[in-house]
């Protein structure tokens, strides 16, 4: 039997009927149609699913949205500005940190969670913080270089048409 | 019966939960992941003790660190007091998972999950902790040794939770380091695990732990490796002598991260490590902890 609850997703209030044995990943995609976040293994083994909690990275895919009620839940979604992506993601494009752009939403989380509790990372603090994100294309330097420029806060806007972020769910509660 | 979650914000609400039957969840790391390998169905009652207030202290003394059973891995990392007295447990707590899991993950969770490749379980063992376990009725305090069964069983009843885990402080001259065996530094557990807490004074070894992890159905100290260790200089001969005697003790099983053989062959080479290392650190020699401490928001100290 589903249970009414709340989940407060980048800054935007849904409420929601809930399995209390659904996965919070499972919630976001399915139920409010925010389909940034990945399944990759769906075991907490690759990050794909990565999203933050009051700023903490998690597993989405192996937590369960219940506990999540009550919480601040950010997903690659919350990232971007409505007219441009943010500093961050800039720096992935630059840098050639996306290929397939599978594992970039989880990247993108993680370093985000690494860049707050640690905003001059080194090299290796970079490797170790996104060392529970997979990538299969790129082979890492381009994604490690892309957090250090995130860092070094230099990254400038691209240029052409601006990204529309694809952030608006299907039944928008807020 | 359809399933219920209910998220309890006084110990006394959690208690009540788990005596009427009720399974806990605190960081969540493990049980989704453990349902989803079929090691246990998710239970149908769960409530969430994540919020219960108080339960995230971290408080350490001249008597020692009592660790509520809410602290993260990344507490445990972030703080200088355990990096420099408890560096084992610092060592465990800095490769847990991964930065989610550590963010997370929470020590009383480990504990209760009573894995036999828990990495921050030998430090445990090592530095004495004892468990306080909660219920309505009463708590007790027992040790860890008295706490695990065999592999993910404990002696706790169902409607007990661990509150807190408590380590007495450390001797001067103390040093100690956990390593591991394994073929990936995140989201990895242990092929097999040493830990080694040594205690030196005038150059010798006055006092010694050694435990074995992911080698035997529980974690558990080897103290005839112990024995081989006190009273020795310490050098190169007598390591060898207590890690072999570390690995004798092993009676590993073969699954997907290792056969029996293969790790029965790599407890030597992790207990050498882990000597040496505590060893080391004991003489006031720097072995770094794996993980940079700066990712949990940790300044030098």
């Amino acid at each position: 039997m589903k249970v009414a609850a709340t989940l407060m997703v980048n800054g935007t209030s849904y409420p929601v009927e809930l399995d209390p044995h659904v996965s919070l990943l499972r919630a976001v995609r399915d139920e409010l149609g925010l389909t940034g976040s990945k399944e990759g293994c769906d075991d907490s083994e690759c990050g794909a699913c990565m999203m933050l909690l009051d700023g903490e990275p998690v597993n989405s895919c192996s937590y369960l949205a219940m506990q999540a009620v009550g919480r601040e839940v950010t997903t690659v979604e919350g990232l971007a500005g409505d007219e441009e992506v943010g500093p961050l993601q800039r720096a992935f494009l630059q840098q050639f940190g996306v290929q397939c752009g599978f594992c970039t939403p989880g990247m993108l989380i993680s370093a985000t969670a690494l860049l707050r509790s640690n905003p001059a990372p080194s090299d290796e603090e970079i490797r170790i913080g996104l060392s529970g994100n997979l990538c299969r294309c790129t082979g890492y330097d381009g994604i490690v270089k892309a957090v250090q420029q995130a860092a070094s806060g230099d990254v400038p806007p691209m240029r052409g048409a601006p990204v529309h972020a694809d952030a608006t769910p299907p039944h928008h509660a807020g | 019966m359809s399933p219920s979650f209910t998220s309890a914000s006084t110990l006394d609400d959690a208690l009540a939960a788990v005596a009427s039957g009720a399974r806990p969840v605190a960081g969540g790391t493990d049980l989704v992941v453990g349902a989803r390998q079929g090691k246990a169905p998710l239970p149908n009652d769960i409530v969430a003790i994540d919020r219960v207030e108080g339960l995230r202290a971290l408080e350490i003394s001249d008597a020692g660190l009592r660790l509520g059973t809410l602290v993260t891995h990344g507490d445990i990392v972030a703080n200088a007091d355990i990096r420099n007295r408890f560096t084992a447990l610092a060592d465990a707590s800095a490769i847990v998972g991964s930065h989610a899991t550590r963010a997370q993950g929470t020590i009383g969770g480990n504990v209760m999950n009573a894995s036999p490749a828990m990495d921050t379980g030998g430090p445990l063992l090592c530095f004495d902790a004892t468990v306080t376990l909660r219920s309505a009725k009463g708590e007790r305090t027992i040790g860890l040794d008295a706490l695990w069964t065999g592999p993910g069983k404990t002696s706790a009843a169902p409607d007990e939770l661990l509150v807190s885990v408590d380590l007495p402080a450390p001797g001067e001259g103390t040093g100690s380091c956990y390593v591991r065996l394994e073929y990936r530094r995140q989201m990895e557990i242990a092929v097999v695990g040493a830990t080694a807490v040594v205690v030196l004074g005038d150059g010798n070894v006055a006092d010694a732990r050694i435990a074995i992890t992911a080698l035997t159905p529980t974690i558990r100290r080897v103290p005839a490796a112990e024995k081989t260790l006190v009273g020795t200089a310490a050098d190169a001969d007598a390591v060898k002598a207590a890690a072999r005697a570390t690995a004798a003790a092993a009676t590993p099983i073969s699954d997907v991260r290792g056969s029996a053989e293969y790790r029965r062959a790599m407890a030597e080479v992790m207990a050498t490590r882990a000597i040496a290392a505590a060893l080391t650190r004991a003489r006031g020699g720097s072995v770094p902890i794996p993980a940079s401490p700066a990712m949990y928001g940790a300044k030098e100290s």
